[in-house]
């Protein structure tokens, strides 16, 4: 059996990652180079934590499944990235980034962890401007802050609507230096397909060329997964149509316990559905509730133009029921309110599964001029897709799945249930708890890539005596044979259904079960929907082409299959937890007026799940102390 | 809501690097106005894969815009008919019912074709690899507000690094050029003080590697401008013009 140990140093908090630097064990350096490191990834968790590691000297193998390190997911984030640098004086600190992302999660993320989040997000900020990344400035020079949600401060540091594109490109041109320089051996075009588990410890990857269809092998001693999140589950999601769980999946299979699954993300502003051709939904920056101002009808129904709606008929649902933070709420909230307002028939455009975000008060209060510097690039991309133009009309938006909570277990040090493993970034579960906040994504992959990894797999390194493992050892052709043997039987299978129309069905189930509101009798159906859809899928899907070649059918269905594995642990988890926390929303668990009902007493805990075989999992819990934070009730109003 | 749109579409398919390509015609049916055209290549996909035949393989991820991973010539111009955009963010309304649509990949020496319409861009990254960054190692930096940026240099530079990669610039460009993404990269440095230590540095490295990899010279043609989706300016390549001209003053391997 799996015993989980947090690794949380002693301490006050201020002090445990000062503490934790000095007691670490350090690399000689030079020794690093007589240490192999994979990274798997390339978004911000992965480029940054791979350059900083070839950086310090060691050998490090990085591999993607993109064309090029810069294609990641990251790329696509728009809003910005959090700090606590307290630049506008308004009364921020590393303790207030701290409060706001543990009350932001629920109550359901380690305080340590999030707390050393808060403490290096500080350093991101500086490294990233020394790299050159163009983040907006004031007119003095100086760098310029943005408020979002869930925050009463400006600490989200930006630019434009492309913050992630120009911070991956920073972290893309720190990883090309380094490859440049010989220390990074890049491989692009490579899934990985297995973790290689030796005596215990992992000792390498084995990928698949997606060129040539050939099974490679990686070995190393120690591996970083940074392979980015699952909301892809869903079909429909804000991420990038190649996003998947693979990675992470296989991890778990190996042994890496899967933490908090059911902690999903569902994202306020997106655009809403066009029809049945739809492949994936875009999100409109949530950077847009700063000036935008949600509202429906107040009556049902209503199907008047909303310039014909006068002010008195409309309802500006998040500022009524939040009048402290208004338009500001968190994701879930506001996710929450917009799909309620729907269901009560409120909904505006064709489908009716829409609000709309208005942006008349702002332009009258702050000029064109200023909305367009501010939101300009998203108005465009708005109207290019819905071809209505939002400086006249208000936006419609609807929520969406966008980003996972949940992901494989790591200690405090960023290591999963298998030594020698580390998950880093969004594929991890650490500091986000049950909800996250705006713009801490990208802090958290760029603090776990910069300023943690770089220290912690070090400690283990030194800690740890290895046996020589190359890439010949007979665990590699274990893996190689299976990986084969599923690749042959995906290909014979023949049948009549395509992996992308058993996704959208494995989605629907998710959305409608699984999704912002869920309850005890859904769970369990979906369980059983999802068995059988696997099973269906495994008669049933047709994937046309050989394995020996570049093939895109057989890239998805191995990915499908893998998420077919994991909704249903999405359900098991959400049917465990019988309360409401941040983005899991149990209907048997609210109170009166529609709020959360958290329950402290009995599921203060991390849901971790040991893989038995596929539909039996085990749970282990870790239980969450505050010590420093007393959870409240989490409240908005 | 399916559409009415039926369209005949001419699409280059070519096994791999070395097999001779040719143009095969399919046809679409029932393709809705507010799909997207990599939706409507989805659907044209699935039913290949119900017949059992190999889909037609291109690239595209995030459907944004913002990748710069999907890469289609549309009827002669790098991401279709529309100026500014990429391919993914092309809407079915911009066409009609019974067009007949050509679709083929970037051609260009130096992005050979791997498969259909998938062709493999990583000299861009070799370039930037040559020369694309600041060298600062993580850590040991000074405060973010230490270094102060005008609004003007930040506006130039941040429209310099919204470049995506896609390669639209040396598709359009009759001597597939890459002058256009790597004068984005050089530009976006030589305007922050970040970038100063090694600005002649860089756009020399950069510019050397550019040759090796066998892009072609520029001839002040404008294409690639009217064809970059991120709206990168050619000023950008007078800017680098400069530099590389002032570097080689500067530098010691002196050739000229
Ligand atoms: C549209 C959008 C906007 C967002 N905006 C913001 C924002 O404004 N602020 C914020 O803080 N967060 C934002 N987020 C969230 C944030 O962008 C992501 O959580 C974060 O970028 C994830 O980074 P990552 O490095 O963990 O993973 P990713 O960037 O997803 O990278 C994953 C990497 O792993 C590789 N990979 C995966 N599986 C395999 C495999 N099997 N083999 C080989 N390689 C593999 C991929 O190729 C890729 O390189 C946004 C998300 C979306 C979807
Ligand atoms: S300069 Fe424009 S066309 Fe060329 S790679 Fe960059 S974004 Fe694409
Ligand atoms: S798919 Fe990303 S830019 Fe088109």
């Amino acid at each position: 059996m799996i015993k989980l140990d947090s690794k949380i140093p002693p301490g006050q908090i201020q002090e445990k990652w000062t503490n934790h630097k000095f007691n670490m064990k350090l690399v000689n350096p030079a020794n690093k180079r007589k240490y192999d490191i994979i990274v798997v990834g390339t978004g911000l968790a992965g480029a940054s934590a791979a350059a900083s590691l070839a950086e310090l000297g060691y050998n490090v193998t990085v591999l993607t499944y993109h064309d090029s390190p810069r294609r990641a997911h990251s790329i696509a984030a728009q809003g910005g990235v959090n700090a606590a640098k307290n630049y506008p004086n308004d009364g921020d600190s590393i303790y207030r980034l701290f409060y706001d992302t543990l009350k932001g999660g629920d109550y359901r993320s380690r305080e340590a962890n999030v707390y050393r989040l808060a403490e290096v997000s500080n350093n991101i900020i500086d490294q990233c401007v020394a790299q050159g990344v163009p983040f907006a400035r004031e007119y003095g020079g100086h760098l310029d802050n943005r408020s979002f949600g869930g925050a009463l401060v400006s600490r989200t540091f930006y630019s434009r609507s492309i913050t992630g594109q120009q911070l991956l490109l920073g972290a893309y041109s720190a990883l090309s230096r380094q490859v440049g320089l010989g220390k990074i051996k890049m491989f692009t075009r490579r899934e990985m397909l297995e973790v290689v588990v030796v005596d215990g410890t992992a000792r390498g990857v084995v990928a698949r060329n997606l060129v040539t269809g050939e099974i490679e092998n990686y070995s190393a001693h120690a591996v970083c997964l940074a392979t980015g999140g699952y909301s892809r589950v869903f079909y429909l999601s804000t991420n990038a149509m190649y996003c998947n769980a693979t990675a992470a999946w296989r991890a778990h299979k190996k042994g890496a316990v899967f933490a908090n699954p059911c902690f999903t993300q569902i994202h306020p502003t997106c655009l809403p559905l066009h029809g049945d051709q739809q492949s994936k939904l875009t999100l409109m920056s949530e950077s847009l509730r700063n000036d935008g101002r949600v509202w429906v009808p107040l009556k049902p129904g209503d199907k008047r133009k909303p310039k014909d709606i006068p002010e008195r008929e409309r309802d500006y649902i998040l500022e009524r029921k939040y009048p402290t933070y208004g338009n500001l709420a968190p994701r879930d909230i506001s996710s929450r309110a917009a799909k309620e307002a729907c269901d009560e028939g409120k909904g505006v455009g064709d489908t009716g599964q829409a609000v709309y975000l208005d942006f008349a008060d702002s332009i009258k209060r702050l000029g064109k001029k200023v909305i367009d510097e501010r939101y300009g690039n998203l108005f465009e991309m708005y109207e290019l897709i819905t071809a209505e133009n939002p400086w006249e009309v208000p936006m419609r938006i609807y929520p969406a799945p966008h980003y996972t909570m949940g992901g494989i277990w790591v200690d405090y040090n960023l290591m999963s249930s298998i030594p020698g493993l580390f998950v880093l970034g969004e594929a991890n579960f650490s500091d986000h708890g049950a909800n996250r906040l705006g713009a801490s994504a990208l802090m958290q992959g760029l603090a776990d890539g910069y300023f943690v990894i770089p220290y912690t797999i070090g400690d283990y390194l030194a800690g740890t005596k290895f046996g020589t493992v190359k890439n010949d050892n007979p665990e590699f052709k274990k893996e190689v044979d299976n990986i084969n043997d599923l690749t042959k039987k995906l290909l014979s299978i023949k049948g009549k259904r395509t992996t992308d129309d058993i996704h959208r069905q494995l989605g629907r189930i998710m959305w409608n079960k699984v999704g912002m509101a869920r309850n005890e009798k859904g769970l369990k159906d979906a369980i059983k929907e999802i068995r059988d859809l696997r099973e269906e899928f495994w008669q049933n899907v047709n994937v046309p082409g050989s394995g020996e070649d570049l093939n895109i059918s057989l890239e998805k269905a191995g990915r499908v299959a893998d998420f077919l594995e994991l909704g249903e642990l999405m359900a098991v988890d959400g049917l465990d937890r019988n309360e409401s926390c941040g983005g899991h929303f149990r209907e048997e668990y609210q109170y009166e007026d529609g709020e959360a009902k958290r329950n402290d007493k009995k599921y203060a805990y991390v849901s971790a799940w040991e893989y038995k075989k596929a539909g039996d999992w085990k749970l282990i819990k870790e239980s969450l102390n505050f010590e420093f934070l007393k959870p409240t009730v989490r409240s908005y109003k | 809501m399916s559409g009415n749109m039926n369209l005949t579409l001419k699409i280059w398919r070519q096994k791999n690097a070395n097999a001779v390509g040719g143009f095969e015609t399919f046809n679409v049916k029932n393709i809705s106005l507010d799909s997207s055209f990599l939706e409507m290549l989805d659907i044209l996909n699935e039913e290949l894969e119900l017949k059992g035949v190999e889909p037609v393989a291109f690239e595209h991820d995030c459907r944004e815009g913002i990748c710069g991973a999907c890469s289609l010539v549309i009827n002669g111009r790098p991401h279709g008919p529309l100026d500014k955009i990429t391919t993914c963010q092309l809407h079915m309304r911009h066409f009609k019912d019974g067009d007949i649509i050509w679709i083929e990949p970037w051609r260009a020496k130096a992005f050979p074709v791997i498969k259909d319409l998938i062709v493999d861009r990583t000299s861009f990254d070799k370039i930037i690899q040559a020369g694309g960054f600041v060298s600062v190692d993580t850590g040991g930096v000074p405060d973010a507000n230490a270094i102060l940026i005008s609004k003007e240099s930040i506006e130039t530079a941040t429209d310099a690094a919204a470049c995506i990669g896609c390669g639209a610039c040396v598709a359009a460009c009759k001597n597939a050029s890459a002058m256009l993404f790597v004068s984005a990269k050089v530009s976006q440095f030589a305007v922050l003080p970040q970038g100063q230590p090694e600005r002649y540095l860089r756009v020399e490295a950069m510019v050397k590697r550019m040759d090796e990899l066998g892009f072609g010279s520029c001839t002040n043609t404008y294409a690639c401008e009217a064809e970059c989706p991120k709206g990168i300016s050619i000023r950008n390549i007078a800017r680098m013009n400069r530099d590389y001209f002032m570097s080689k003053i500067k530098s010691e391997n002196v050739e000229m």
